[in-house]
């Protein structure tokens, strides 16, 4: 009798009815094959692994995360809610104890999906990992997140998400930005000026197989989650890595990704992206669930699978090693290069354009944080869009010093809410969202 | 007129119906574990005492045999021969001491891997010679969608066995480790089956009745007893459906409701939706084989009117055992229906033994007998109550992958129990009082079961699957496949399934003038490769709903005015 060592919990959410359009690669049949290879594989009668009924996502669940503009609706579907509780589902099932680890196989995907979201970038517009994490953060007593992005996009939203807090330790091992979509995740972007090294950034050459992943997996993600020491680990598990991938150049495998669970542990894996349908994510997946379980996984080879065809070359493996050198040297100057970089200074400003390129959005940003020694630091961004819509968003962290929280409510009241079409603030020592609109905008 | 047979585990209810005079006669006979057989005829014989053979024109059982003979492991030696491909480790779905691991692959659009080797299937086939196995299962990973492997593995065996049982016959859903354990006890139980077959086609035809015996299945239906001949494991918890068919008529239409059949050793509940009893989405387990049988949803709780009352932390605690019958009826240890005889709700018993029974328990808490009766009977009835309540919020847990079903999902919430078996009434009344549900006990509460039997109607499923892009649509349970061209839709796969339902139900003895099709799913999906749409892959789902069999409205109304 198949028993799983791990008692593991799975949200299985396919939504066969959504798609962003009848030809996008994020379509009603993604998870068709999967579903198949799933239920004849018996997945959900092992015993210990458990299905669970995903909730949706509340609006206040979302405000805890993002400043959606115009306002939560006009940015998401049905779909995005019950993806997101997936997630949510799957973290209260793990905290509450009823399973031991758990996995949200759900569709659409979040990882692209910034804080501030005028509409989809990269098939995303809310990030289901972050507004899970938030979730958590205010429902259950844990304070130190890790997030290991090993979908071969670098995961520029959840990036964004954290960039500025010390207790979310955010890893991306993805393809070379020069190469791939969305474009970044380059070493040298460490996080703010309040959490330097708590963003990590993996990126590897086109063409990484197994052993490029695994080197760069038990070299650096492995040796920085021991040191950070998370209560939790969560594992936005995209899966277009593969080889058989249409839209990217890599040749990782069912194997590999399943050997990587193993030796990442997740504590909550959520899938991202991985849009070969029928030749990856079938066995991925399948892989993936039982080396959650702890279960062997030795059998799970996709049809065409030959280890030595896919074998990256000698030199991948250097460029990899030479990396990996470099991301572990940031990891441990990471005090040093935070010093710096505060100096003396008050507040920092930083300015960048975004892109999204699933709706066709420019918008522009400029951001201010606080730098403080007390706590992380409360930011503002006045976000504008090709769309019109001019905004302020100001953010006041988890666990904000009175200094912060009073000059976050400072900006908000004081805000010329004639110059935008709304001004939000998340006060997160609270767990309260609030937002003025420019009553001129509605005549 | 009609008989309905039930061969429980302590006794044989039998009825004997007509449309004009409601329940002609009922019986009780002994169930004799070790001969089934003879409990059916006891039970024949009893309840056509005086009746012409003529006069008998429906007979339906309902046996525990094929139960019994998996729970006590009497099972016939079966090779399995299973074509698993990459995956999990088949070795791990080992049914038996002759299970062979054979190469060969199909994927999950039913497209060949890697082809079965045939020379290997003859050395398998010899070993099992060897062995003395004449019986065979054949299950292959994805053969619902491609059966090609199993046909070719029977080619092999067919001429060497007795009988080979194929997995794609089995259902035509997907589940490759319950699809093997489905195909392992069909083939396990298929002698024992097939032996009790022909000695009552046999005893009956010595009787003079010749019609054709229908046997009950889990999920509320009949078939032909001819039909049950490739699929004895359908037979199996026929039991608990007899009951659940035997309280359809009274459940009220358009309205959920849950039924309680409370027996000696457990409760059985299952719901009901408009009438319509709710199936398991998966299939039976028992004894730890988790099958493709498909079912009525039941959930059997280790609690009935003999259930053995001890006491800890206080409290007392009811069942799961059953030591025997009640004290009352001279019966080892006490059991709720003790404490009824002690609180004068019941008689015809030894009411000082059932109090000697329960006198320690009663010390124990520092209670009088009297108390400590009235608190086993009402802890019993709302633990029966919780149970329920759990039944609910599980059914309505299980999940659903579409955004409108999620949306929109259907809760289960019913507003009236029925209750039936032995003890129905003294439970009914004690619900009465702890519960907000309407309660009602099923008329003829103790036979109602054999009234199940006797009019569920013929049941069956097809499963079609669909993909313009290979150009096939293909029902492998059915032995159907034909080409199709790109214009193939959701309503031609539609069309095909319930002609193919239609066939079949036939074939299994159902009314054809009176068939209650539906589609229970019907999904399509175009298939993109690059960026243009390459074909659809549609999958549909048909059924016969279980329900009663029609033209019977008057018998049931006698029913119901207790006749």
């Amino acid at each position: 009798m198949l028993r799983a060592k791990n008692r593991t919990g799975l949200v299985f959410f396919p939504a066969f009815d959504w798609a962003i359009s009848p030809t996008h690669p994020e379509r009603e049949e993604r998870l068709l094959y999967t579903q198949d290879q799933v239920f004849e594989e018996g997945l959900f009668d092992i015993n210990g692994i458990k299905e669970f009924k995903p909730d949706l996502v509340t609006i206040n669940d979302i405000q805890r995360v993002h400043f959606c503009v115009p306002d939560v609706w006009s940015v998401t579907t049905e779909s995005h809610f019950i993806s997101a509780g997936g997630a949510k589902t799957i973290g209260m099932a793990v905290l509450e104890k009823q399973v031991d680890r758990g996995f949200a196989l759900v569709r659409p995907p979040g990882h692209h999906a910034m804080r501030v979201v005028h509409g989809a970038r990269g098939f995303c517009n809310i990030n289901i990992e972050a507004v899970m994490v938030e979730y958590l953060r205010e429902a259950y007593p844990i304070n130190r997140v890790a997030i290991v992005d090993t979908d071969c996009h670098h995961g520029d939203g959840t990036q964004d998400i954290y960039w500025h807090d010390p207790d979310t330790l955010f890893i991306s091992i993805h393809q070379d930005g020069r190469t791939l979509y969305p474009g970044s995740g380059f070493m040298d972007e460490l996080g703010g000026p309040t959490a330097i090294g708590k963003t990590i950034n993996i990126p590897l050459p086109p063409h990484t197989s197994e052993e490029g992943f695994l080197y760069a997996t038990e070299h650096v993600i492995l040796p920085i989650l021991e040191e950070f020491k998370p209560d939790i680990i969560i594992n936005s598990a995209g899966q277009d890595n593969h080889f058989t991938d249409p839209i990217t150049h890599m040749n990782f495998s069912a194997q590999g990704y399943a050997t990587l669970t193993r030796l990442l542990k997740p504590d909550i894996a959520v899938l991202e992206g991985g849009y070969s349908i029928e030749g990856a994510l079938p066995y991925v997946n399948v892989g993936i669930v039982l080396a959650m379980a702890g279960l062997d996984y030795s059998g799970v080879k996709e049809p065409d699978y030959e280890p030595e065809r896919i074998r990256q070359s000698p030199e991948i493996s250097r460029w990899i090693e030479d990396t990996s050198k470099i991301v572990l040297a940031a990891w441990r100057q990471r005090e040093r290069i935070q010093e710096e970089q505060q100096a003396s200074r008050q507040f920092i400003e930083r300015s960048r354009n975004i892109f999204y390129d699933t709706d066709s959005i420019a918008e522009t940003q400029k951001e201010t944080i606080r730098v403080c020694r007390d706590c992380s630091g409360v930011f503002k961004i006045d976000s504008s869009s090709s769309r019109g819509l001019h905004i302020l968003a100001i953010h006041i962290p988890r666990k904000a010093c009175g200094k912060c929280v009073e000059t976050g409510h400072h900006w908000f009241d004081t805000a010329d809410a004639g110059g935008f079409d709304k001004v939000f603030l998340q006060d997160r020592t609270e767990d309260k969202f609030l937002e003025r609109k420019n009553h001129a905008a509605d005549r | 007129m009609i008989i309905g047979l039930d061969v429980g585990g302590t006794h044989t209810d039998v009825v004997l119906l007509s449309n004009e005079s409601g329940l002609v006669n009922a019986a009780k006979v002994p169930t004799d574990p070790a001969n089934l057989f003879h409990s059916v005829l006891a039970g024949l014989e009893e309840v056509t005492r005086g009746i012409a053979p003529g006069d008998i024109n429906r007979v339906v059982l309902s046996t525990t045999l094929t139960t019994n003979a998996i729970v006590q492991n009497k099972l016939e030696p079966v090779g399995m021969v299973v074509c698993s491909g990459p995956g999990i480790d088949p070795e791990l779905y080992r049914c038996g001491a002759h299970y062979h691991v054979v190469s060969g692959a199909i994927d999950h659009r039913g497209r060949e891997i890697k082809p079965v080797n045939r020379d290997e299937i003859k050395t398998v086939a010899n070993r099992l010679l060897q062995e003395g196995v004449r019986i065979v299962g054949v299950v292959g990973k994805f053969s619902p969608r491609n059966p090609a492997h199993e046909l070719a593995i029977r080619d092999v065996l067919k001429d060497s066995f007795d009988r080979v049982f194929l997995g794609h016959q089995i259902s035509g859903n997907l589940n490759f480790p319950r699809r093997i354990a489905t195909a392992f006890l069909n083939a396990a139980v298929y002698p024992i089956h097939l032996k009790f077959y022909e000695a009552v086609r046999k005893s009956l035809d010595a009787k003079g009745l010749t019609l054709q015996i229908r046997i009950l299945k889990a999920d509320g239906g009949n078939m032909k007893f001819d039909a049950s001949i490739n699929f004895p494991g359908q037979t199996i918890f026929s039991g608990p459906a007899a009951s659940v068919m035997g309280s359809i008529a009274f459940a009220p239409e358009k309205e959920d409701s849950l039924v309680m059949d409370i027996g000696g050793t457990t409760t059985d509940m299952a719901i009901l939706v408009n009438r319509v009893p709710l199936l398991d989405p998966l299939g039976i387990e028992i004894n730890n084989y988790k099958t493709l049988i498909r079912s009525i949803d039941t959930f059997s709780v280790g609690l009935g009117g003999d259930s053995a009352v001890t006491y800890s932390d206080g409290r007392f605690i009811i069942g799961p055992e059953r030591l025997g019958p009640a004290m009352a009826y001279g019966g080892p240890a006490p059991t709720p229906t003790d404490a009824l005889f002690i609180l004068g709700r019941m008689n015809g018993g030894d009411r000082e033994r059932a109090a000697k029974g329960i006198e320690p328990l009663a010390q124990a808490l520092g209670l009088t007998v009297e108390a400590a009766a009235a608190e086993i009977f009402d802890s019993a009835c709302r633990s029966l109550l919780s149970k329920a309540q759990d039944m609910i919020f599980r059914v309505n847990s299980h999940p659903v992958y579409t955004v409108n079903e999620l949306l929109d999902g259907y809760k289960v919430t019913p507003k009236k129990i029925l209750v039936l078996g032995g003890p129905a009434p003294y439970f009914a009344e004690q619900f009465r009082q702890v519960c907000d549900y309407e309660i009602e006990v099923v008329p003829r509460w103790s036979v109602a079961n054999a009234i199940g039997a006797a009019l569920a109607r013929t049941t069956c499923e097809v499963v079609l699957f669909a993909d313009t892009e290979q150009a096939i649509a293909t029902a492998p349970n059915e032995n159907f496949s034909r080409q199709i061209d790109p214009s193939f839709d959701g309503q031609s796969a539609v069309k095909i399934a319930l002609e193919l339902l239609r066939e079949k139900a036939i074939g299994r003895g159902a009314n054809p003038d009176y068939l209650e099709m539906e589609v229970l799913e019907n999904q399509q999906f175009n298939m993109v490769r690059g960026f243009s749409t390459t074909g659809k892959n549609i999958r549909v789902k048909v059924q016969v709903k279980p329900g009663l069999i029609h033209g019977y409205d008057r018998l049931l109304e006698k029913i119901a005015a207790g006749l």
